[in-house]
């Protein structure tokens, strides 16, 4: 049994160890909005937070997050989490949404160490999330709206 | 080509509004055989109209004034709910605030259901317009009523019936209960539409509806759909997309995986699905982890052996028969032109095989109650592959409802539902519910591949370099033909059939006096893979050719680009335009074409090695244009020969833009399509399948690769047309036509590699 916490709850898992993180999230906690997309973590659409740093769930053996601490976009509580949000609904950014939860969640985890990027630092954090959509430039523009209402 | 027969189904008009215990129902459709408007009223009060009436649009208010418009179209990306329900509630006059959308199912009783070919706006407009008028109207005469007022001397507004001083509001309207009306199509044809000027939601920017739960992670994707009991499929895909039979099936090493159950031979009595099996386990992981273990043994399809290169070799070799093909345009005589002609120039295009590649994987969640399936998956064409469905399961339509989700990407992979019959198979072999997924290579392989295509353009000039013909022959796999036969158009000529959604695009609005083009199935393709629907469908690799040639057809005669195409785009005899859809023709491309040219300060001195192309679309059809010119700046390395796009120019005149700001977000995507699809993404087939099946090899444009965009909307109130795809189309061509501006070199291929 493995035992670990999701947005600050504590939760336990039978499954096998090797079981990649999120399936665990999406089909035992049902916590859907963590997606799948290439399970080769290429396209970022499974990106959580472990001990609040970004990582791909989708690669990630369950066994990684024992006795720590996982955070999915449904428990993104932070100010920066929360600034960005709000920006992806001002700038209007999504479209069919799939990759957004990843997208978010990686932008979270930039702004928490860099909470005013450049666009370089936007584009070095942000190029391993696929938007099939191809929503790049407001996923840019809300990050750097995010960041502003962080300042402020 | 598609829609004539689409205009057999969308015919006379009847409006129902008749109050019901929960308020005001109101539909706008056609009343089915035999039915009168009196029947359809009395059963539309009792909750059921679906024997009577096929309601095209659907609405209700509540006794709060909450209006409640229906949706029958997929939701993936373009927040066509939005859009639609704007229409509906400008011309009713509602207070926007208390609208709400609701995406249905696959109940006949919502009509035929179809997202796809950008038609959602242009098909919807004037019936949506026409039943909020109508609604309108029904408000209107009972508000006077209340007001003891003449409805001449009422407005709505805002969810309030006016007149002077006074007002009503919908909701007190409502909980009145005592509707009952009907208009004919004579009577709603007559009914006052609201003038351009009086619009108070259309072409004003609002937040898409769809957008808060999509930054929250509680939008709900088919791949999120669960229900007790069930368990997951995982799919053993064959070595060819057709032909290929299960000799064994060996699952000892997966019999001691915790929560595998067992694997099952799908037998599809349809033969869509063919050679397939599926892993079956209690839980997804388990499934994958069994898939691998399982062995199948197949006899492979006659194709195993075909590659990119043979599907290429036979699509050159069509163009090259002249008897090959369909007439799709036969204008003056080119064989005339080219036998006069002074000197001539031929050139030969090809695309290369692409990839849907929705993020969201194809999936299905199959439930059997009573007798009725019930799949659970976003879709986009649900009226075509239910009769798919019904014909691999044995049983009538009407025993099958599609339960609509967000969908994860469409972009015309999800125009064919063709994953739920394996899983409907499945489930019922199960006796449980049977969530069937694809991981990614298992997705990439089961695609509906971008056909390859070949183009060869054939043009005459006389003796002053006067451009006297055009000759076209275009070859590719179609995905009508395969997937939507009923689609299929009939030759100018009459002899035989082709795939607008193959050849759109050849038809273009240059005045040519010799203009001719064969419409050629490239049957190798269709034997081999499913030819797919993929956003830009043909005018996407159509207009690779038509504008690239244009191009090299410049440089020849010594004229600047956008000068040849101006003179060309004259708007005389077929290229006038005509009402509704086109009111102005090849004017309106020459337009934004100008429009394009100054913004970009066109004709500017660059850089050595950089360089400004241009190209021009009219959009998905001809009947449908999407008037767009497009300008690229590209740099091409002179030692590497790396090709860097610094901005893109896009003019764009779809008539009304209803919903500005999701409008230019769909510009956006799709002009960012069009420069992956022609720099960064793209495939082969290789031993019958597609060669690359994931992220480590196919490669659509990241973050770091966007250019700067500027793109820009024309003013107008002509009749909206579709905006979803025509974006993508010049991007490629105009990226191309400026790499040979910027270093000498002739791009043809698809993608571009130098």
């Amino acid at each position: 049994m493995i035992e670990f916490e999701v947005n600050g709850k504590s939760v336990t898992t039978n499954s096998d160890p090797e079981t990649p993180l999120l399936w665990v999230i999406r089909d035992e906690l049902k916590l859907k909005g963590t997606k799948f997309g290439c399970g080769i973590a290429m396209c970022g659409a499974c990106t959580v937070h472990l001990d609040g740093t970004a990582i791909r769930s989708c690669t990630a053996p369950v066994s990684i997050a024992a006795g720590r601490s996982v955070t999915t976009i449904e428990g993104l509580a932070s100010d920066a989490g929360q600034a960005l949000q709000k920006a992806w609904v001002a700038e209007q950014v999504p479209q069919c949404g799939y990759c957004q939860s990843g997208q978010i969640m990686q932008a979270a985890d930039l702004l928490s160490t860099n909470p005013q990027p450049n666009d370089d630092d936007i584009t070095q954090a942000m190029n391993g999330n696929l938007c099939r959509c191809m929503a790049y430039a407001r996923i840019r523009k809300a990050i750097k709206t995010a960041a502003i209402a962080g300042e402020a | 080509m598609g829609m004539q027969q689409r205009k057999m189904v969308v015919n006379r008009r009847t409006f129902l509004a008749t109050s019901v215990s929960a308020g005001l129902v109101m539909g706008f459709g056609t009343l089915l055989p035999g039915c009168s408007r009196e029947e359809a009223a009395s059963d539309l009060a009792a909750g059921d109209v679906s024997r009577v009436f096929s309601p095209a649009v659907w609405f209700e208010i509540d006794g709060s004034g909450n209006v409640l418009i229906n949706i029958a179209k997929a939701e993936m990306g373009q927040h066509v709910g939005t859009a639609l329900a704007r229409i509906v509630a400008d011309e009713l006059g509602a207070d926007w605030g208390s609208v709400t959308i609701k995406h249905v199912d696959t109940d006949p009783k919502w009509g035929y259901m179809v997202t796809g070919g950008s038609w959602s706006v242009w098909s919807s407009f004037a019936m949506l317009s026409q039943a909020g008028a109508a609604g309108r109207t029904v408000l209107l005469d009972a508000g006077a009523k209340l007001l003891g007022v003449n409805a001449s001397d009422c407005t709505a507004e805002a969810g309030q019936v006016i007149a002077g001083d006074q007002q009503v509001s919908f909701a007190d309207i409502v909980a009145k209960g005592d509707i009952s009306r009907s208009f004919s199509a004579e009577e709603l044809a007559a009914m006052p539409v609201k003038p351009a000027a009086a619009r108070r939601l259309i072409g004003k920017d609002v937040d898409a509806l769809d957008i808060p739960e999509k930054t929250q992670g509680t939008a709900v994707y088919g791949l999120d759909a669960e229900l007790p009991g069930m368990v997951y499929a995982h799919p053993m895909i064959p070595p060819t997309r057709y032909g290929s039979t299960i000799l064994s099936i060996d699952d000892s090493a997966a019999k001691d995986i915790p929560g595998y159950l067992q694997t099952l031979t799908i037998k599809d009595p349809s033969d869509l699905i063919q050679g397939w099996a599926v892993v079956v386990a209690e839980n997804f992981p388990a499934a994958m982890k069994a898939a691998a273990a399982v062995t199948v043994e197949w006899e492979a399809g006659p194709t195993a052996g075909v590659s990119e290169a043979d599907l290429f070799a036979e699509g050159a070799r069509l163009v090259a028969d002249s008897a090959s093909g369909v007439l799709f345009v036969d204008d003056g005589d080119v064989a005339a032109a080219r036998e006069s002609a002074a000197s001539t120039h031929t050139a030969t295009y090809r695309t290369g095989s692409a990839l849907h590649f929705t993020l969201e994987p194809q999936n299905a969640l199959v439930e059997w109650v009573d007798g009725k399936c019930h799949i659970h998956a976003g879709n986009q064409w649900q009226s075509l592959i239910l009769s798919f469905i019904a014909a691999a399961l044995e049983i009538p339509e009407t025993d099958i409802v599609i339960h609509q989700y967000y969908l994860g990407g469409g972009f015309g992979r999800r125009l064919f539902g063709d994953q739920m019959i394996p899983a409907a198979l499945a489930a019922r072999e199960m006796g449980r519910p049977v969530k069937l997924v694809f991981p990614r290579a298992e997705d990439s392989r089961f695609d509906c591949v971008r056909s390859p295509s070949v183009c060869k353009l054939d043009a005459s000039f006389d003796a002053d370099g006067g451009l006297t013909g055009i000759e076209h022959a275009a070859a590719a796999g179609w995905p009508s033909l395969s997937m939507a036969p009923g689609f299929l158009g009939d030759a100018v000529d009459g002899n035989g059939k082709y795939d607008g959604f193959s050849i759109s695009g050849a038809d273009h609005w240059y005045t040519l006096s010799n203009h001719r083009v064969r419409a050629i199935n490239n049957d190798l393709a269709q034997r081999t893979f499913l030819p797919g629907w993929l956003r830009s469908v043909g005018p996407g690799w159509i207009g690779w050719g038509v504008e690239c040639f244009m191009d090299e057809l410049a440089a020849i005669v010594g004229a600047d680009p956008i000068d040849f195409r101006l003179e060309l785009l004259d708007a005389a005899g077929k290229n006038a335009g005509s009402s509704p859809n086109s009111v102005g023709g090849a004017s309106r491309l020459a337009a934004v074409l100008r429009d394009v040219s100054g913004r970009a300060d066109w004709g500017r001195l660059l850089p050595e090695g950089e360089a400004y192309g241009v190209a021009v679309a009219h959009g998905q059809e001809r009947n449908m244009p999407t008037w767009i010119a497009c300008i690229a700046h590209v740099k091409v390395d002179a030692e590497t020969k790396a090709i860097t796009v610094k901005k893109l120019w896009q003019s764009i005149d779809c008539g009304t833009v209803i919903h500005p700001d999701g409008a230019m977000a769909q510009a956006e995507g799709a002009a960012l399509w069009g420069v992956s699809l022609a720099l960064h993404e793209g495939t082969t087939i290789e031993q019958g399948q597609v060669s690359d099946t994931n992220l480590d090899s196919y490669t659509p444009l990241r973050m770091a690769d966007v250019p700067e965009m500027d793109i820009q909307f024309m003013d107008s109130t002509e009749f909206p047309t579709g905006l979803g795809e025509p974006p993508v189309i010049a991007v490629a061509p105009a990226i191309g036509n400026a790499i040979f501006a910027a270093s000498g070199i002739r791009v043809r291929d698809l993608p571009i590699r130098l």
